[in-house]
């Protein structure tokens, strides 16, 4: 009796030794590959942060209101967060590969997905990105039409912009991830809706004096006071 | 040929015939003997611009003023395009003349009714019989007229390319067929801002190609419509002015001093008449365009140079002056923001107007009761104040570099 439990657990451990000795390259060679992944992952974090010095990313993230965005998150410079976020996603990219290698059964699908959706968090990126670039741009212009036009209330026009601008880029960058689609469409829909209803609303109940007496400035008073300024610049 | 005389039209036929009348006159009297040849090139007018140009005839002329030709004066009428673009236009004329080897050309506005036949002498004689390459105009002005002519394109342009031009953007000159030459093979043509501003190049171009200028005084000044936007205005004149500060940046940056202008007649010539002037509006626009512009303003001006600017802006329309020292500091900063692109270029310039209302308004409190003479020392107090902060517009074109 005691020599057939012996036996037993003899051949069990040797059967865990043998699965060990199959298993322990398997783990020194994902090691390996997390190690290289980290090298290759800090060089890359390395010439792009110089690659984003030398094409001034961080000036246009300046103007495009990105980088004051950042600082209220506490969130370091945009070439900064860019350089980490791609060392994770490649160390990590070279992790999986390394847990692949375990040939952990039901692990190999979920690598597969990630690599899968390694591009569209890029799009998504890229397109937030941009939006705040383009956000930037247009309510500046805005800003810059409106108070060289002597319209009333400029800040609140480049604000508008500025903001249907970001929604409308945050809601296709979440489409481009594929979360919540649905949610996010009907979302936009509802609250830019709701915006022109109320500026609707306001304009054509609430600011009809205003609007009357703003266009009597603009189309009466202002042509008045331009017949007064004969001054030529030039 | 030996004179070319070209004539920029779109939709002018109400003053174009009394133009070429007078260029007309000006070429029969002051140079009988030499070849000429007058060309209007319009801009798709609407109107009967060209049947005004083509009808004008020489007969009309000779009946007239008592003139008599000895040789033929063809004035030739062209269409360069569907809408205005002055760059076109005298990149055609400076074409026609390198083709017709003319010695001197002249361009003359299509509005200028108060031309003179001696308008003719006073542009092409500097150039055809004394060899300058490039006459700029003087005008009789209003002390209140072309202000942003005074207080920053003259003072900036004279700072930075070390001659007193008065009228860098002028609406009358002449040029050599040398400097035309060097013109048609530059690269004066490529400019961000949509070809804008190619008067003020050329100037730029004659100065730092080390080109002889003259400068010939016109009488007063035709009024003219170009300029009824201030925004454009500026796009036209400070975009142009910063844009060239670039590929010169060699030749300014030399430069210390200014030299004169050789001048026929007077250098100024200031009238003093009362017009109405709404003051109160400029004081408004400059304090709310601060103050609604401060995020932008952040992005051009030093933070001591807005500080200042935000603390005048709280003054009482009463008290209220834009110094020229905080000004011309505004300006280099205006100017190497642009240089450095810190925010999209146009917004810049764009950015620049409600503080040039303030300067103005500055302008003409303290001119108000001003003759010609005291207007002049202030323009040349504020042109000297340009003069000596040029290291600080070096100090900031070079910081960062």
């Amino acid at each position: 009796m005691w020599e057939m439990i012996m036996g037993e657990l003899d051949h069990a451990m040797q059967e865990l030794a043998r699965n060990f000795a199959h298993f322990l390259p398997r783990l020194l060679a994902m090691l390996i590959i997390a190690l290289l992944g980290w090298v290759v992952a800090s060089l890359l974090r390395v010439v792009l942060r110089a690659i984003l010095r030398i094409v001034k990313l961080d000036r246009l993230s300046d103007n495009a209101g990105t980088t004051q965005m950042l600082n209220k998150l506490a969130l370091p410079s945009s070439s900064e967060l860019l350089s980490r976020v791609v060392f994770w996603v490649v160390w990590l990219g070279f992790i999986l590969l390394g847990v692949q290698v375990l040939g952990i059964v039901g692990l190999q699908e979920y690598v597969s997905r990630f690599f899968l959706y390694l591009p569209r968090l890029f799009g998504a990126m890229f397109i937030v990105f941009f939006g705040l670039v383009a956000a930037s741009f247009f309510s500046r212009a805005a800003l810059l039409a409106a108070v060289n036009a002597d319209s009333p209330s400029p800040r609140l026009l480049a604000t508008v912009i500025r903001t249907i601008i970001v929604v409308f880029s945050v809601s296709m960058a979440f489409e481009q991830l594929g979360l919540a689609e649905r949610t996010i469409l009907v979302t936009f829909a509802i609250a830019f809706g709701a915006l022109m209803l109320g500026l609707a609303l306001a304009f054509g109940l609430g600011g009809r004096d205003l609007a009357r007496r703003f266009l009597e400035r603009r189309f009466l008073k202002e042509k008045e006071e331009q017949k007064h300024d004969e001054l030529s610049p030039l | 040929m030996d004179l070319l005389v070209g004539v920029p039209t779109h939709n002018n036929a109400r003053t174009v015939g009394e133009t070429v009348q007078g260029i007309r006159v000006g070429l029969l009297k002051y140079f009988p003997r030499e070849r000429a040849v007058i060309l209007n090139l319009d801009a798709g007018s609407k109107d009967s611009t060209r049947e005004v140009v083509a009808a004008a005839s020489i007969n009309d002329v000779q009946r007239s003023a008592d003139l008599y030709a000895l040789r033929t004066l063809p004035c030739i009428s062209m269409v360069y395009g569907d809408s205005p673009a002055t760059e076109v236009a005298l990149r055609t004329v400076l074409a026609a003349a390198e083709l017709l080897r003319a010695k001197a050309c002249a361009i003359v506005s299509p509005e200028s009714t108060n031309i003179t036949p001696d308008w003719m002498e006073r542009l092409l004689r500097p150039v055809h019989r004394d060899n300058f390459d490039l006459v700029t105009p003087v005008y009789r002005r209003h002390k209140f007229d072309g202000l942003l002519l005074r207080n920053l394109i003259y003072p900036m342009t004279r700072a930075l390319y070390a001659k007193r031009v008065r009228e860098p953007y002028g609406v009358e000159f002449a040029f050599s067929g040398r400097f035309c030459s060097h013109l048609l093979e530059m690269q004066v043509w490529d400019h961000d801002a949509g070809g804008v501003g190619t008067e003020l190049r050329m100037t730029i171009a004659a100065i730092a190609g080390g080109f002889r200028l003259y400068q010939t005084f016109l009488g007063t000044k035709p009024h003219l419509d170009r300029t009824a936007d201030l925004v454009a205005a500026i796009r036209q004149t400070v975009g142009t002015l910063f844009w060239s500060a670039e590929p010169n940046f060699q030749y300014w940056s030399g430069n210390r001093g200014t030299e004169s202008v050789p001048t026929s007649g007077a250098e100024y010539d200031l009238t003093t008449e009362p017009i109405r002037v709404n003051r109160k509006r400029l004081y408004q626009l400059f304090g709310s365009g601060v103050g609604e512009l401060e995020p932008v303003l952040k992005s051009i001006l030093s933070p001591q140079t807005l500080e200042e600017i935000q603390a005048i802006a709280t003054l009482s329309e009463e008290n209220f002056r834009y110094p020229h020292e905080l000004w011309v500091k505004t300006a280099y900063e205006f100017a190497s923001s642009y240089h450095k692109s810190v925010i999209n270029r146009d917004h810049i310039i764009q950015a620049l107007a409600p503080l040039y209302r303030g300067k103005v308004y500055t302008f003409l409190v303290e001119n108000r009761d001003a003759s010609g003479e005291e207007v002049e020392a202030n323009v040349e107090d504020l042109c000297l104040t340009f003069e000596r902060l040029k290291p600080y517009l070096l100090d900031l074109w070079n910081a960062g570099e």
